[in-house]
């Protein structure tokens, strides 16, 4: 070994020694301390009580059953009509320019307003208007004001994808003889929907999160039920199982969406 | 003779105006010294508290409040009123009440973290049927059909599942007013109320709705009997359990429900 790689191992040793040592000192005051708080004992039964978690546990997880499937049916549709949508405000033709000016008023509205609010505002108002069943359930109608507040957001992703591969490619596509559709098809996009792959599934990350929200309007899912459990035990609990659960599938896609980014970046130096 | 006359009178002003000083069973136990806290509902709904004004005694927890107070030895300048959610009166640590009273079912299950009072109320659950509905049977069978929906911070839930077992999956609300949405947006056929908020949504609130029936309070396993809510292992529970009981048994209680609770014996019992 030379003496740089000497120094250097060394240094590497000395940091990572520090960071051992700070990491526990800082679970150990945690752990030491927290209980020693007066309230602690009451927070702990409040929050983080083994029977009431055992006891709502499983029906937590066959709540979160129907979070799953409302994800699974709405991402699809909001990965469709974002990328209409983004397709929408990136005609170049003046004969679509009412299009354009629908599709840019689609995502100012749908980004500019509260999840909860869409939700409550399609998921009660569309179905007031007097539609027969099943037609009228809450589980189309919030699943659609998800879809389109997504598709707003996804749609803005799919354009910065656009907007990054560069205007060459188009002009060279062009220029061996393509058709704009062609470009667009074959040129642009599949360049333009790898490029923005680690931002959508963030999108993804939020959504699956914001699937609760449907609960305001009726559906039983995880966020109800272990509110409904709340109020008759008169127990937080519920909630953190709920949070357990929520991570166990939100961490290893974080991940997964850093990896992609800095596999990305890696590719891009 | 007369000098005697008026020390006693000067003392019992004295008495009035520091309120509870003498050994009477709430001094000392109270948030602040001589006055009575008391928590209810943001907003408090009819016939509970009318015109959200608890301040003014009208409707019926208003009423048994000042009346508890009373009791207690509280004049009515002496009671300070907040407001609560659900979440807050549970959360533990220190309350901003003395006691917190919206319409809560007394529960095992929330006695381990909060105190109850004596019941001071019980209300039969009833039954709301949207417009849709009206026809409905007051039978369990009839019931089991229908769409259903509740409040998910009610104990209706726990009735519905376990009596009524409906054929398809009830939806739950957060409040009244989502469910009055929800009725009017013909996504429910019927919601599961306590009956004299159910009489009053029916008369007031949804048009074209009814109460076609009413549990018997008995079969309802104590879950509709509503006390007042202290924090766990408050000392004050004691004294307005004795100032219930004074009520209960000097009529006081049974008047206030006469003066402001309907009439809820033309709701038929459900078979």
């Amino acid at each position: 070994m030379t003496r740089r790689e000497l120094f250097e191992h060394r240094q590497k040793r000395r940091s990572i020694m520090i960071a051992a040592t700070s990491t526990i000192l800082v679970l150990v005051a945690v752990i030491v301390f927290v209980p020693m708080t007066p309230g602690w004992e009451k927070v702990q039964k409040s929050f983080f009580n083994g029977a009431v978690l055992a006891k709502t546990f499983p029906r937590l997880i066959e709540a979160f059953k129907l979070n799953i499937m409302i994800f699974l049916w709405s991402a699809p549709l909001i990965a469709i009509l974002g990328l209409l949508v983004a397709l929408a405000r990136d005609a170049k033709s003046p004969a679509l320019f009412p299009l354009r000016i629908l599709s840019t008023a689609f995502t100012d509205v749908f980004r500019g307003v509260p999840v909860i609010l869409t939700v409550y505002l399609i998921g009660f108002g569309i179905p007031g208007l007097g539609l027969p069943r099943p037609w009228n359930s809450p589980y189309i109608w919030g699943s659609l004001a998800l879809i389109l507040t997504y598709s707003a957001y996804v749609a803005e992703i799919f354009r910065a994808g656009i907007d990054s591969v560069h205007p060459s490619q188009r002009s060279a596509a062009l220029s061996l003889g393509l058709s704009e559709r062609q470009v667009m098809r074959d040129v642009v996009l599949p360049q333009a929907v790898r490029n923005v792959v680690p931002s959508q599934m963030n999108m993804l990350i939020a959504l699956q999160k914001d699937v609760s929200l449907l609960s305001f309007i009726g559906p039983v899912e995880i966020f109800r039920q272990a509110g409904v459990f709340k109020s008759l035990l008169a127990n937080f609990t519920p909630y953190v199982g709920a949070a357990i659960i929520f991570l166990v599938v939100t961490i290893p896609a974080t991940r997964y969406a850093d990896y992609l980014l800095a596999r990305q970046s890696r590719e891009r130096s | 003779m007369i000098s005697k006359i008026i020390l006693s009178a000067a003392a019992a002003a004295l008495m009035a105006s520091t309120a509870l000083a003498g050994g009477h069973c709430a001094a000392g136990k109270t948030l602040t010294d001589g006055k009575l806290t008391i928590a209810t509902g943001n907003p408090a709904y009819f016939p509970w508290v009318l015109d959200d004004a608890p301040e003014s005694g009208n409707g019926f927890e208003a009423a048994v409040a000042y009346a508890v107070a009373a009791e207690m030895g509280f004049s009515e300048a002496d009671v300070v009123w907040v407001r609560s959610s659900f979440d807050e009166a549970i959360q533990p640590g220190a309350k901003n009440f003395d006691f917190n009273l919206q319409q809560y079912s007394i529960t095992p299950e929330r006695d381990e973290v909060v105190d109850f009072s004596a019941p001071y109320f019980t209300a039969p659950m009833a039954v709301l049927v949207g417009p849709g509905a009206v026809d409905t049977p007051a039978t369990m069978a009839a019931l089991k059909g229908l769409k259903w929906g509740a409040s998910g911070s009610h104990t209706s839930v726990q009735k519905l599942m376990n009596d009524i077992q409906p054929t398809s999956d009830p939806l739950l609300y957060g409040d009244n007013a989502d469910i009055n949405a929800a009725i009017g947006a013909n996504q429910i056929d019927a919601a599961l109320f306590d009956l004299p908020t159910a009489l009053f949504l029916s008369a007031v609130m949804i048009e074209g709705s009814k109460v076609i029936g009413q549990f018997a309070s008995d079969e309802s396993q104590g879950g509709d009997q509503f006390g007042m809510l202290f924090e766990d292992g408050n000392a004050l529970k004691e004294c307005v359990d004795d100032a219930l009981a004074a009520m209960t048994s000097n009529g006081t209680l049974a008047a206030i429900e006469a003066t402001w609770m309907q009439d809820t014996t033309g709701v038929p019992l459900i078979q």
